[in-house]
């Protein structure tokens, strides 16, 4: 057969999770890392990265618009889906995936940008004119007191939110790598390091996306870059993404030295079939390569402009070689057979309901309602007097 | 004779109410008992034991299971495998040419340990795929027998990837997780399974582990019996007799 070397159980020539699949957990990683950025202002009072916190919120919350999406699209029987509301079989560790998405989207984000942006919604409501007028009107929820007590008070709630958030980020990103990490079947997914390794890619790519997104706003915007920001988000990046090679690298060291039974299908595998998009796409053009520009900014100062454009490049390294990490967790942990004596190929169609073309339209929504998302609510706060 | 229209109807009614009640009751005294009707789950515990040397891969039990299951073509809920063994076990060759629907071509080795290797789903007593199912879908009815339930499953596939056998399948006419029911429609009526009937040799045999009669305690004591990677504790329940070391 056309694509398959060796022997693989018949059931198992066609491969079961797809493109979308790889699209889900690289989508909840951006949101997660998005949140535990905009928290490091609220909690941990890093002044220097205000300028992203309002980005940061509104980045993690287009991503997580998203995110139900990709899986929806691949289900079998979509309609069926809410039946994981209803009946949640509790042994699952995919059936809570609704119940954390939710808690997450209502409990947290949703509370958090709304009280973030509660005086500007309310001044725009009595600025703004016609239909937008009525939409910030509605957005007010019929609470129009942004009397300082009161944002006192929305700061102390916002606060409190924020502590709930940071371990619902790291639940929702934690969750999804225990998904993949709790099929003892597979011995690629099969680690307990696994929803580790997710939340801290979730994080390293989610301040990356960050990083890349207020350094491109202000260039569409003409405006000014706050060095001091970014300077502080780049060396977070840098952080987060050495404690996750570590921990990609300790799981890597791991296998090999222990080298059990499914080691030389999964040597082989990563020296042929994943050779392109895991060593040289992950690893050394998605992680060596940013890791080695974000530590050259570390050690020596450079001029301004270069610095900025040494970010961008990082940043966008760093996205590429997650979403590479995310595909050699996704259709790697497929392209063996489980019974380690062969191999198949997986082919992306094009224009078919798990094809590029959704692939690639999910991947665009999230800018797109980033977009609307910074046109209702603006987070550019370089002229206002007043931090929120 | 005067009749009132009153007394009319009400002794038609009666007359109605009684022929129907005899008529009723002497159906069901013609009729045979359906075995499925006095079928009673909590009383079987389902299984299958397989004698590796009695398999001779003529396939019958694919094409059997096939036919009686309407299994979408390229898809298996059993199938077959040669193994072909040197002294290096680690590399085996297998094969399953279209899961030995057509039975295999001949061997290309003659200096090698050769034998055929029945598969089907374990009805493992821990299933993974149970386990992992987000809304029970998936399930072990009372007698031991690993069940979709074809309206309930959302086709996740999750079930797919946490089979540690490859035994699952996703339908793609109906969208939905498939597998071996061990002709659930069948046992519970008396029968035995497709496959277990197709097979010309007796290799493959369904038993009843609840059942103290059943040949199949006799097979788990007096042979030397293994079940497929019990590394992965799933409990399952087809048994092989004579399994080879180098069997995934």
């Amino acid at each position: 057969m056309t694509g398959i070397d060796g022997y693989m159980y018949p059931n198992e020539v066609e491969l079961q999770w797809g493109l979308l699949i790889v699209i889900y957990p690289y989508i909840t990683g951006l949101v997660a890392g998005a949140f535990i950025l905009a928290s490091l202002e609220r909690v941990f009072k890093v002044e220097a990265v205000r300028p992203t916190y309002r980005l940061a919120l509104l980045t993690a919350l287009a991503f997580l618009l998203v995110a139900p999406l990709p899986l929806q699209l691949h289900l079998g029987h979509p309609e069926r889906s809410f039946e994981m509301y209803v009946t949640p079989h509790r042994s699952s560790a995919m059936a809570m995936f609704g119940f954390v998405y939710l808690w997450y989207l209502l409990a947290v984000l949703l509370i958090e940008v709304w009280l973030e942006y509660r005086a500007d919604i309310v001044g725009f409501a009595k600025s703004q004119r016609g239909t937008r007028r009525w939409i910030y009107k509605l957005l007010t929820l019929g609470s129009e007191n942004v009397s300082p007590a009161s944002r006192r008070v929305d700061d102390e709630v916002g606060y409190v939110v924020t502590v709930i958030g940071i371990p619902s980020a790291f639940l929702l990103h934690g969750y999804v790598g225990f998904i993949f990490g709790s099929v003892k079947a597979n011995p690629w997914w099969s680690t307990p390091l696994m929803p580790i390794v997710f939340l801290f890619s979730a994080m390293t790519s989610g301040i990356a996306a960050v990083l890349a997104l207020y350094m491109i706003s202000m260039k569409l915007r003409k405006a000014a870059i706050d060095m001091r920001c970014v300077d502080m988000v780049a060396k977070y990046l840098f952080y987060m993404f050495v404690i996750d090679f570590s921990l990609e690298m300790l799981d890597l060291v791991q296998r090999t030295y222990e080298a059990d039974e499914s080691f030389r299908s999964l040597d082989f595998m990563v020296h042929t079939r994943l050779w392109a998009s895991q060593v040289v796409i992950q690893i050394v053009l998605g992680t060596l390569a940013p890791l080695a520009v974000l530590a050259a900014t570390q050690l020596w100062t450079f001029a301004g402009v270069l610095r900025r454009r040494l970010y961008l490049g990082a940043s966008i390294l760093t996205l590429i070689g997650i979403f590479a990490m995310r595909w050699n967790v996704v259709i790697g942990g497929q392209l063996f057979s489980k019974s380690f004596l062969g191999y198949t190929t997986y082919k992306v169609q094009f224009a078919a309901r798990e094809g590029l073309l959704p692939a690639v339209a999910l991947l665009i929504l999230p800018f797109v309602l980033f977009v609307l998302l910074v046109k209702l609510l603006p987070p550019w706060q370089e002229d206002k007097a007043t931090p929120a | 004779m005067d009749i009132s229209r009153r007394e009319l109807l009400t002794q038609c009614s009666k007359l109605l109410l009684l022929t129907g009640t005899a008529a009723k009751a002497f159906d069901s005294a013609r009729r045979a008992p359906n075995p499925a009707d006095a079928y009673q789950m909590a009383e079987h515990w389902w299984g299958m034991i397989i004698d590796i040397d009695k398999c001779i891969g003529c396939g019958n039990c694919v094409r059997a299971c096939s036919k009686e299951n309407g299994v979408p073509e390229g898809y298996f809920r059993t199938w077959v495998e040669r193994y072909q063994v040197t002294e290096d076990q680690e590399h085996p060759l297998v094969e399953s040419p279209q899961g030995a629907i057509n039975g295999f071509p001949p061997a290309t080795r003659e200096d090698v340990k050769s034998f055929y290797v029945p598969k089907l789903c374990n009805h493992c007593v821990d299933s993974p795929c149970v386990q992992v199912c987000p809304v029970g879908a998936t399930f072990v009815s009372p007698d031991g027998v690993v069940l979709v339930d074809p309206d309930y499953c959302l086709g996740c596939r999750y079930c797919v990837q946490a089979c540690p056998y490859g035994c699952r399948f996703f339908n793609p006419e109906k969208k939905i997780a498939d597998k071996c029911t061990l002709c659930y429609h069948r046992i519970t009526k008396g029968l035995t399974t497709a496959c277990c009937e197709a097979c010309p040799t007796g290799a493959r045999q369904l038993v009843d582990l609840k059942n103290p009669k059943d040949p199949v305690h006799e097979f788990l004591r007096e042979n030397k019996v293994q079940v497929l990677k019990p590394q992965m504790a799933t409990g399952a329940k087809v048994f092989y007799k004579d399994l080879d070391g180098s069997v995934r």
